[in-house]
């Protein structure tokens, strides 16, 4: 850069004089101030993953992929499997669907989760040794999550799994169309490495006959038994369960279900039971829903997915009776408060086999005597903050406690219970945690965010034909990652634009260097909030001066 | 055109810079060593474009000049809000001149330096369009007519700003002005009064003739850049909204430069020996509302009666895109 090589000078007999001696600061009413604001994708992420953060080191290209891992695996240690099956909620939130199309976070997350394992990027091992043993009650992804955080904090953790493998319902229950097996071992081997010690084939049948070897127990069984209803049903009919069917494919058993298969339920569990039985050989897979679409309790792109592959929905209708291939089905109606009543219409359907996937129970035998442990609606009662249980040193946390039953949900209140636990084992008070001011869209500039608009959306548009953004299950590769990262507008946080600095008409912010960002010359800002204005991010607040 | 390619980092091109570009694809506002031509401390109004775009244009040409460049000032505001005696925040060598000859006193200098034999150092001189438009419009005819070597900047803010907002030949019709103002039946500046300045130059069919706007930096960089690359006489015409005299609150005078580009109000473009050569389009149309509503000056037009005006206004964005082609695809 070609600068000025002389101060600037006035006049031959006044000397040197610059304008610098005048303080414009004074003239200011409302000072610019930078602010870091929480992302609406973060505020709505189950395991609350900084994803803006990880999104940026993305940003970077090959040299940041390894530190974006290692943002994103602070928060979850399951980036490969939760990039595959997560329902992505900080997408439904992402500013950017104001813009254009949200960001791909979920097959970024993917992405990043598939290098590492390529790679074999290990977890950090923590050093210090805090001598306490930590017990956790199954490995699902709450236990394994749950584990993985407390061995960070030093820890030393055991997990019992009463089933062969770990993994929980990611194992048994996802199929593995939807995760393959290979991906959820390594990644939970990884977790292994980090000094977890996973006991499998080792259930927990009485709490207290075990945790008196531990200072702190974190029960993560899930709820991996079938929810049953009364259906007559005659001798010959064939009903299961549909969570032991995916349990039986998972575990290289698979059953034979006929030809024909009813699936009763409206959850997630019932579309992977019915895609799963139409690639057990079944030409007919039919759902039976008692309410409509709009109250199903499966995620959209499972019921689209299902959809695709053939599944028949049948609405509004509950199974009555079951005699042999014989299914008896009730045409429902919705009363004023949208709740399914029988009308007395019934109509006949041939399926060789039933599936019950009407919702599923947690097993808490091992609380027998535990009468300290409150139960509640079929889940243990937990503190809504600590996540502790009735007992002293006791949490629980997953589907075997109350709150939303997905796999992010579950990783998410497993790492909530470990600050926890961490807390009660260093006798600490567990910090409040800090109210989160959201980044919300009317503080973006979007007008810097794309270019002349033909040449981005062409560009976006094969981006996203290439990659297949999140309805393809195949992922993206490094150069269409990196791309779906910098869509990402950093909402509330800078990024380092420079349009403050660049368009201050005072010279009044200063520029300090890579990941330094900026600082305002308070002796010279005049106040006039143009900064704020044209920040795309949002990352400037005005605020009123005092003096 | 002289638009900057640069790849898609988060930011496109509007941004100022962004820290995915490499030093090369950087503006000369992003970087931290930056000329800051026109320094802190200088007394124009909160959000003043006009010192914000003298910065911009005058490190750009102190970047291309390899830090040889001599200015000619107009009186002005430009001038009143830099030079405060016995203070000044310009960096460059500067000279004041009177409010009508910045542009012979910047042909004096060029000639002097031609007569010395140096071609090293350039020239440029600038002001506002009370400076250009009105009082000095012979001078700088003059300048271009003899195709002095002198880049001419001028910075127009549509009117005398900084003696109380008097109307000039540069002021939009319907502005509310201290001597135009919102009574009668034509409120404001009368519809056909005015000229365009940028088609003046055209005419003289100097070497380049380029507008720019306070709402795309590349841009105005660019259009410095080139200019700077040719000798002879240039102008370069900048849009400087005025959060005093216009009546705008001073965060948004950037805003303000968009919405005037956006609504076709005012046309971005480029001109070589008096021919077009090229135009920026719009690329996100606006109606003329948003441009004129955030501005006091035109708060009439939206008291009952204004209607015709905003009709008339619209017709000017209609022309200008025609005229133009600022949609694209004619």
């Amino acid at each position: 850069m070609n600068g000025h090589d002389a101060p600037p000078t006035v006049g031959l007999s006044t000397g040197p004089a610059t304008s610098l001696a005048y303080h414009t600061g004074t003239w200011r009413t409302e000072r610019p101030v930078y602010v870091d604001l929480a992302p609406p994708c973060s505020l709505a992420c189950p395991s609350g993953e900084d994803i803006r953060g990880w999104l940026g080191a993305t940003q970077e290209g090959e040299a940041g992929f390894e530190a974006a891992w290692r943002r994103l695996v602070a928060a979850n240690p399951l980036p490969a499997v939760m990039g595959r099956i997560c329902y992505h909620p900080c997408q439904a939130d992402c500013n950017r669907g104001e813009v254009d199309e949200e960001v791909g976070i979920n097959a970024v997350e993917r992405f990043l989760g598939d290098t590492a394992l390529e790679r074999g990027w290990a977890l950090p091992v923590p050093a210090a040794s805090s001598g306490r043993r930590v017990l956790v009650v199954g490995s699902g992804p709450a236990g394994l999550s749950a584990a993985y955080h407390l061995r960070q904090l030093g820890h030393e953790v055991v997990v019992r799994e009463a089933a062969a493998e770990p993994g929980g319902m990611l194992r048994y229950g996802i199929p593995a169309y939807r995760l393959p097996r290979d991906v959820l071992a390594a990644e939970i081997r990884r977790i292994e490495d980090t000094g977890v010690r996973i006991e499998r084939s080792t259930p927990v049948t009485d709490l207290r006959a075990v945790e008196a070897e531990f200072h702190a127990v974190v029960l993560t069984m899930g709820a991996g038994v079938a929810h049953h209803v009364d259906i007559p049903a005659g001798a010959a009919s064939h009903i299961v369960d549909a969570i032991d069917v995916l349990r039986d494919v998972a575990a290289g058993n698979a059953p034979l279900v006929g030809r024909r298969v009813a699936v009763y339920g409206g959850g997630n569990t019932a579309m992977d039971a019915a895609r799963t039985a139409r690639r057990l050989g079944a030409a007919d897979a039919v759902v039976v829903y008692r309410r409509t679409r709009e109250q199903m309790p499966a995620h959209a792109t499972e019921l689209d997915d299902a959809v695709g592959e053939g599944v028949r929905v049948q609405w509004l209708s509950t199974i009555a009776a079951v005699d042999g291939p014989r299914v008896t089905i009730e045409r429902m109606t919705l009363d004023d408060e949208g709740r399914p009543q029988g009308t007395g219409v019934f109509e006949e359907l041939d399926a060789d086999t039933v599936m019950l996937a009407v919702g599923q129970d947690a097993d808490l035998t091992l609380l027998k005597g535990a009468t300290d442990i409150a139960v509640d609606g079929g889940v243990i009662a937990v503190d809504p903050v600590t996540l502790m249980t009735g007992r002293e040193g006791v949490f629980a946390a997953g589907d075997v406690s109350p709150g939303s039953r997905t796999a992010t949900y579950a990783v998410g209140r497993g790492a909530r219970a470990v600050r926890a636990v961490d807390a009660y084992l260093r006798s600490r008070v567990l910090p409040a945690e800090p109210v989160a001011r959201s980044a919300s869209a009317d503080r973006l500039n979007t007008w810097y965010y794309s270019d002349a608009p033909k040449q981005h959306r062409a560009e976006l548009a094969a981006a996203r034909r290439v990659t297949g953004f999140e309805e393809v299950l195949s992922g993206l590769d490094a150069e269409h990652a990196v791309f779906e990262a910098r869509r990402c507008m950093s909402c509330g946080s800078c990024f380092e634009c420079d349009n403050c600095f660049g368009m201050c008409p005072d010279d009044a912010i200063r520029k300090l260097g890579p990941g330094m960002r900026y600082e305002v010359d308070y002796d010279y800002c005049k106040g006039c909030g143009i900064c704020a204005a044209e920040c795309p991010c949002g990352a400037i607040d005005m605020v009123p001066e005092v003096r | 055109m002289t638009t900057v390619h640069i790849p898609f980092l988060q930011t496109g091109s509007l941004a100022v810079g962004g820290r995915l570009l490499s030093a090369d694809e950087r503006s000369v506002q992003s970087h931290s060593d930056r000329p800051s031509s026109l320094t802190k401390g200088h007394r124009a109004c909160q959000g003043c474009a006009e010192a914000l775009a003298a910065r911009w244009v005058m490190d750009t040409a102190v970047d291309a000049a390899g830090g040889r460049l001599v200015v000619a000032n107009a009186t002005g505001c430009l001038e009143v809000f830099s030079t405060l005696y016995p203070e000044s925040a310009w960096k460059p060598p500067w000279i004041h001149s009177l409010f009508a000859n910045a542009a012979a006193v910047a042909t004096g200098i060029a000639s002097s330096l031609r007569a010395q034999g140096r071609d090293d150092v350039r020239v440029l001189a600038q002001g506002g369009d009370g400076g250009t438009v009105d009082i000095g419009l012979a001078a700088v005819s003059g300048m271009f007519e003899r195709n002095d070597d002198v880049l001419y900047v001028c910075y127009d803010n549509q009117g005398y700003m900084n003696t109380g907002v008097q109307r000039s030949s540069a002021t939009p019709a319907s502005a509310r002005t201290a001597t135009t103002p919102a009574v009668g039946s034509t409120p404001g500046q009368a519809f056909g009064q005015g000229k365009s300045m940028v088609r003046i130059a055209m005419a003289h069919e100097v070497p380049y003739v380029a507008s720019a706007t306070p709402a795309d930096l590349r841009d105005l960089e660019a259009k410095v850049r080139t200019a700077m690359s040719i000798h002879g006489a240039r102008y370069l015409h900048v849009l400087v909204p005025c959060p005093v005299g216009w009546g705008s609150e001073p965060s948004q005078s950037i805003a303000l430069a968009r919405s005037a580009v956006q609504s076709g109000i005012f046309p971005v473009l480029e001109a070589r020996a008096g021919e077009l050569t090229d135009v920026q389009r719009i690329r996100e149309r606006c109606d003329v509302t948003e441009y004129l509503r955030p501005q006091a000056r035109f708060a009439h037009l939206f008291r009952p009666g204004g209607e015709d005006a905003l009709d008339r206004w619209r017709a000017l964005a209609e022309a200008n895109i025609r005229r133009y082609d600022l949609l694209g695809g004619a």
